[in-house]
């Protein structure tokens, strides 16, 4: 009998969920009783509201991947496994029989994320299983230029957001004549709500690295770094551990596979700095200084890290590198659009059920993604927007939920494709409330250099946050609209170019929630507190005293069995007792 | 006499000749220290020949790098998207309360926790998310905060 696998998913979501102690209940298990099992690690398989999710293949069940694993039953199921019998448990994916979100993974299509969840990512053997170094040894062979000439006709574009044609910008940093080239790996991700770049380096480091190598070799340089945030102390791990095997194998130091190509590879932990993310801040940042963007040209290419001609991609982009070469560029061009080949890794979060990584051909339309491959929303509260971009991307509604995406498509609605998160939002969503919350972000994240984002950006925030406490006056609009404009115009680099993006698209999708904020002084979401005004409906309150008793002000009377009132004057919309209240009695207005 | 900082020259002859070594080498003297006082950041200045203004310049612009003292215990809130549009506000109200900490002050009085907003911990899955040290607590609700912080209390008493 074959030997039974047992995968564990340790990445952070995973952790977070509790997989550490269900990895220790096992391992205790097997030791005190020995079975015919290996017991392995592996990261995330994208499904992380299901976590912690454990696999189980070897039997002739097939493969099984069950969710919500707990300590205490997970070795029944093993138990269940080995005899051969189908577990009753949560069984969210399985090769031969029906697993609940069978159809959310049957949509996808992976590249980038082609070993996330299914490999050991600190065991390089098991990389190399899946024809890891393969396409290093294959590039290796080719001529540079044809190196370069595979990922044009690739047409991948870079995934950090911009979409600019990755082979072109190799070529133009292989054109340079220079003793020293650099290159970057650019996994400062710092959008809030996106995780695809944290998942793929837990998940899969030698993809990476692997996609590093064969670029440094095409551009020909010697030198490369990693910029990764401290924020993700899994990933940097990983990192570590994958890039002394890959020195210890050969395929990192000098003359890599017995060829005369050389390349050394470090890492370099971010700080704490939004704008790092911004290539010129990262290069400022990689030299020890504060990272504030510089005047482009010179580009990266011609004048770079130290001076040098350097070329920086992000984490998604140089995944993509081994599995093009190794597949070729026509093969990567049968999934996507015209313009905008290949996959896209997105990261679903906010009020979608199915929150976690997922990788679709480009072309898919938004509400494929929410429906078909999200699981849809979360609660019964329909769908309102969804956020792309982070802080530089905007909010797209319903009704524009037939784009396809793809990058034109995308910035068609004034969101950005941007790195890949995506944030959910439903009716109980204030759209001048997030529009306020990124402007507080980047507003904090502005480096300070170019006035009209330094003080633009403050003024949309004072704005904006005056609208949220009733006190928004119809010309706030225009005021807004009027900033946006020339932050756009007088910023020198991408924060601040596409810092008023969230407040464009909300004012241009959802203006009459503006103008209910300023005119009606009321909130339709029920989210600014300044707006609000709870209830008590005397039809529904039974006089339990619940919310009179938790109420922190006290500012609710009425006898037991008697309907309940607020003194609004002492009300200081804590909503404690809209939260406590079992029979719906207080409602928010 | 003048100070002299054994475990900071440690640090200083590692990052040595080393190019672009300012950031690593003020995280690993944080490590060490805790905290970058002035005092710190003048020592290092002066041994590493280079004014103090650039080394303060960098210690302000990076957001993990901290000027005052910190307590026992590090608790991050996550307040990224997916967490404010799942009440991050009302999770940071609650540990705020249960600390019994005012708006302005961010370290308790007995210094065993410092609170901070962070912009995203990457678990939007799990959102709300807040982080104590290196452990991390999802799906919170804000009456969850007490049992979470009492469990830290109890811990450092043994």
């Amino acid at each position: 009998m074959n030997n039974i696998i047992v995968k564990v998913g340790l990445a952070s979501c995973g952790v977070a969920a509790g997989a550490k102690e269900v990895y220790a209940a096992l391992e205790q298990y097997l030791e005190d009783n020995p079975r015919p099992v290996i017991l392995k690690k592996t990261a995330c398989i994208g499904m992380c509201f299901e976590e912690p999710i454990v696999e189980f293949e070897g039997s002739e069940l097939g493969s099984i991947h069950i969710g919500k694993a707990n300590p205490e039953t997970i070795t029944y199921i093993l138990e269940d496994y080995i005899a051969g019998k189908t577990p009753a448990e949560n069984i969210i994916l399985a090769e031969k029989i029906s697993g609940k979100h069978n159809a959310l993974l049957a949509n996808q299509q992976r590249i980038v994320l082609r070993n996330c969840g299914i490999i050991d990512p600190e065991c390089i053997e098991d990389y190399e299983a899946g024809d890891g170094y393969k396409a290093l040894q294959k590039a290796l062979q080719m001529e540079r230029t044809a190196i370069i000439e595979e990922i044009k006709k690739s047409g991948l574009r870079g995934r950090g957001g911009a979409g600019f044609p990755t082979g072109l910008k190799w070529q133009f940093c292989a054109s340079e004549n220079s003793d020293k080239k650099y290159i970057i790996c650019n996994a400062d991700e710092g959008d809030p709500g996106a995780f695809m770049d944290r998942s793929t380096l837990e998940g899969d480091p030698h993809s990476v690295i692997e996609g590093m190598i064969i670029g440094a070799y095409a551009i020909g340089a010697n030198e490369g770094y990693i910029y990764c945030r401290a924020e993700y102390p899994m990933a940097l791990e990983h990192l570590k551990t994958a890039i002394s095997a890959a020195e210890e194998k050969g395929y990192l130091g000098k003359n890599i596979l017995g060829s005369s190509f050389s390349f050394d590879l470090h890492i370099k932990e971010g700080a704490g700095a939004f704008v790092c993310g911004e290539e010129t801040a990262l290069m400022q940042s990689i030299e020890g200084k504060r990272g504030m963007p510089t005047l482009r040209p010179p580009y990266p290419a011609v004048k770079g890290l130290w001076g040098k001609p350097t070329n920086i991609n992000n984490v998604e982009t140089w995944a993509n590198i081994p599995w093009i070469i190794m597949h070729g560029a026509q093969e990567f061009r049968k999934y996507g659009t015209e313009k905008s080949p290949g996959t896209k890794v997105f990261a679903l979060a906010g009020k979608i059920a199915g929150s976690g990584l997922i990788e679709v051909p480009m072309g898919i339309p938004l509400k494929d993604i929410i429906y078909k491959v999200g699981g849809g929303m979360k609660t019964s509260k329909p769908f309102k927007a969804v956020q792309m971009g982070g802080p530089s991307g905007g909010c797209i509604p319903a009704e524009k939920l037939d784009t396809i995406v793809d990058y034109d498509s995308i910035t068609a609605t004034g969101a950005i494709m941007g790195s890949g998160g995506m944030v959910v939002m439903d009716s109980g969503t204030c759209m001048v409330d997030v529009a306020r919350f990124f402007l507080n972000f980047t507003q904090n994240e502005s480096c300070g250099k170019c006035t009209f984002c330094r003080i633009g950006t403050k003024r949309m925030l004072e704005i904006l946050t005056r609208i949220t406490e009733g006190k928004g006056e119809l010309q706030d609009i225009e005021k807004l609209e009027e900033l946006a404009v020339n932050i756009i115009k007088g910023s020198l680099c991408g924060l601040g170019q596409t810092a008023p993006n969230p407040v464009l698209t909300t004012l241009r999708y959802f203006k009459d929630e503006y103008l209910a904020h300023i005119v009606d002084k009321h909130c339709p979401a029920g989210v600014c507190n300044a707006l609000i005004t709870y209830k008590i409906n005397p039809e529904k309150c039974i006089g339990c005293t619940l919310c009179a008793r938790k109420c922190p002000v006290s500012c609710i009377s009425g006898q037991v069995k008697q309907v309940h009132t607020i003194d609004q004057s002492k009300c200081t919309k804590c909503g404690t007792c809209f939260q406590v209240c079992k029979f719906d009695a207080v409602t928010k207005e | 006499m003048k100070n002299t900082y054994p475990e900071l020259d440690k640090i200083l002859a590692k990052f040595q000749d080393k190019k672009g070594a300012l950031i690593p080498l003020l995280q690993e003297v944080q490590k060490e220290k805790g905290y970058l006082s002035r005092e710190t950041m003048q020592y290092l200045a002066d041994k590493m020949k280079i004014p103090p203004a650039e080394i303060f310049g960098v210690a302000t612009f990076y957001s993990m790098f901290r000027l005052k003292p910190q307590g026992k215990h590090l608790i991050r809130v996550c307040k990224g998207t997916a967490c404010h549009v799942s009440n991050a506000d009302g999770i940071k109200k609650a540990v705020m309360d249960a600390l019994q900490l005012s708006e302005e002050e961010n370290t308790t009085a007995d210094m065993q926790f410092t609170v901070m907003e962070v912009a995203c911990l990457g678990c939007c899955s799990l959102a709300p998310v807040i982080m104590i040290d290196s452990k991390t607590y999802g799906k919170l609700v804000p009456e969850a905060i007490p049992a979470v912080l009492k469990q830290y209390e109890i811990e450092d008493t043994l």
